[in-house]
């Protein structure tokens, strides 16, 4: 017998008190392996304003490239200071951040190998179910090889995906519409 | 190392659409372009595993905490974490949050001039069990008015927040309550386009749940996205 899936609704504007929180968004502690990295983004909408109500949330591997889950049961050391998880609220700029290292390579279907990257959920007050996608490294040379970039027909709309590093920071701008628009996945 | 067991895609008909213009905040948040599909990989069928450590013995009852008791209509809303094969999901992070009994969330945005209840925050927590069962203890939430339109109204909900075991079965959705007449006129609600799927929003009142003189008991099942089959399978 099959279950029908619960729907998705909005998180609504109210979230703060019940979700976030500010430690959420510091991946690391002082024993964890790997290059410290900090994420800094903005989201907006289609006409540019800063959503204040957002929630975006991070999966990622650790500096080996191995995910913190009973699945991955590749032959990589697991990090016990790292699990892979954050969660930010947007500021009245619309304004993320994550404190975090940046992943190995894990692998991708077949025998191929997933450039580093950063699984994105994005939830929002107008969001009815919330969107996915992912962040990049500018300057990994995986980039070019990668299988999920590759499935993105528009090449000028994977640079949606990478994050540019700019005063120490990766920065990784969502674009809801318009001509930047962000890449999201149907996965 | 092989390819992941995948999961079962999205019912559409359970899911909204990221576009409903009767809902206006979505009309300038809902991506314009097609979303690109791509296959699971070993990023989307792992995800985040909470441990029991964050979560403390007494988040899942609302009604504690202040000085005094909350007002309103005390309630137990307890049910199961499924996939879609009834299989149950277990030892999972349920976050909750809700408005108090007068309307009026906890928020400084919240502009409702009804109440605030020293007494109620509305946010809650807790880890599923071996069997999939979650449990809360708190008080009826109201309706309230929003700006989407002339007189529009939020029929009375709670907010829930649930992972899963893997990145693609996150979800958040909205609890509601059975015979609500605000229903029709509810353009979050309604954005589901499927009637039935819908109706899985809405919880069940049960006398069993219910506990003389105390509080009324609902049961609410979730059910998540599910898998073709399990990985113990293969």
């Amino acid at each position: 017998m099959s279950y029908g899936q619960t729907p998705s609704q909005t998180v609504g504007p109210f979230f703060h008190f019940a979700l976030p929180d500010e430690k959420l968004e510091t991946l690391v502690t002082g024993q964890t392996k790997g290059e410290r990295i900090d994420i800094e983004g903005r989201i907006v909408d289609g006409d540019g304003a800063p959503l204040p109500d957002a929630l975006i949330e991070i999966w990622q591997a650790n500096s080996e490239g191995r995910y913190d889950h009973a699945e991955d049961k590749q032959e990589k050391a697991l990090d016990p200071t790292f699990h892979g998880w954050g969660r930010s609220a947007t500021d009245m700029d619309g304004k993320f951040r994550f404190h975090t290292i940046k992943p190995g390579p894990v692998p991708g279907p077949g025998n191929t190998l997933q450039a580093p990257h950063v699984n994105v959920t994005v939830l929002a007050r107008g969001m009815l179910k919330h969107l996915v996608t992912r962040l990049y490294f500018e300057g990994e040379k995986l980039n070019a090889d990668d299988p999920i970039l590759a499935r993105i027909n528009e090449p000028e709309r994977r640079g949606t995906l990478i994050a540019k590093k700019s005063g120490g920071k990766y920065v990784f701008d969502i674009v809801l519409q318009g001509d930047n628009e962000t890449v999201f996945f149907d996965v | 190392m092989s390819d992941p067991i995948p999961y079962k895609p999205q019912d559409n008909s359970a899911w909204p659409p990221s576009l409903f213009p009767p809902y206006k905040s979505t009309v300038k948040r809902a991506p314009t372009k097609p979303l690109v599909i791509i296959p699971q990989t070993l990023s989307e069928v792992t995800g985040p595993v909470y441990g029991h450590s964050k979560v403390e013995k007494y988040d899942n009852d609302l009604t504690l905490g202040h000085a005094g008791e909350p007002l309103g209509e005390r309630i137990i809303v307890t049910g199961r974490l499924l996939d879609e094969d009834g299989r149950p999901v277990p030892n999972s992070l349920v976050e909750l949050w809700q408005c108090n009994a007068a309307g009026r969330y906890a928020h400084k945005v919240d502009q409702h001039p009804a109440p605030l209840d020293p007494n109620f925050t509305g946010a809650g927590r807790c880890m599923t069990d071996a069997e999939g069962r979650y449990k809360f203890v708190t008080i009826k939430p109201g309706a309230y008015p929003w700006k989407n339109h002339h007189n529009a109204w939020r029929p009375a909900h709670i907010h829930f927040s649930l992972f899963g075991p893997s990145f693609l079965t996150r979800l958040v959705t909205q609890m509601f309550f059975p015979g609500d007449p605000l229903f029709p006129f509810d353009p979050i609600f309604n954005g589901i386009p499927d009637a039935k799927a819908r109706d899985r929003m809405i919880c069940k009142f049960d006398l069993d749940l219910t506990q003389p003189e105390w509080a009324l008991g609902y049961n609410f099942d979730i059910v998540l996205r599910g898998r073709n089959a399990t990985p113990m399978e293969h």
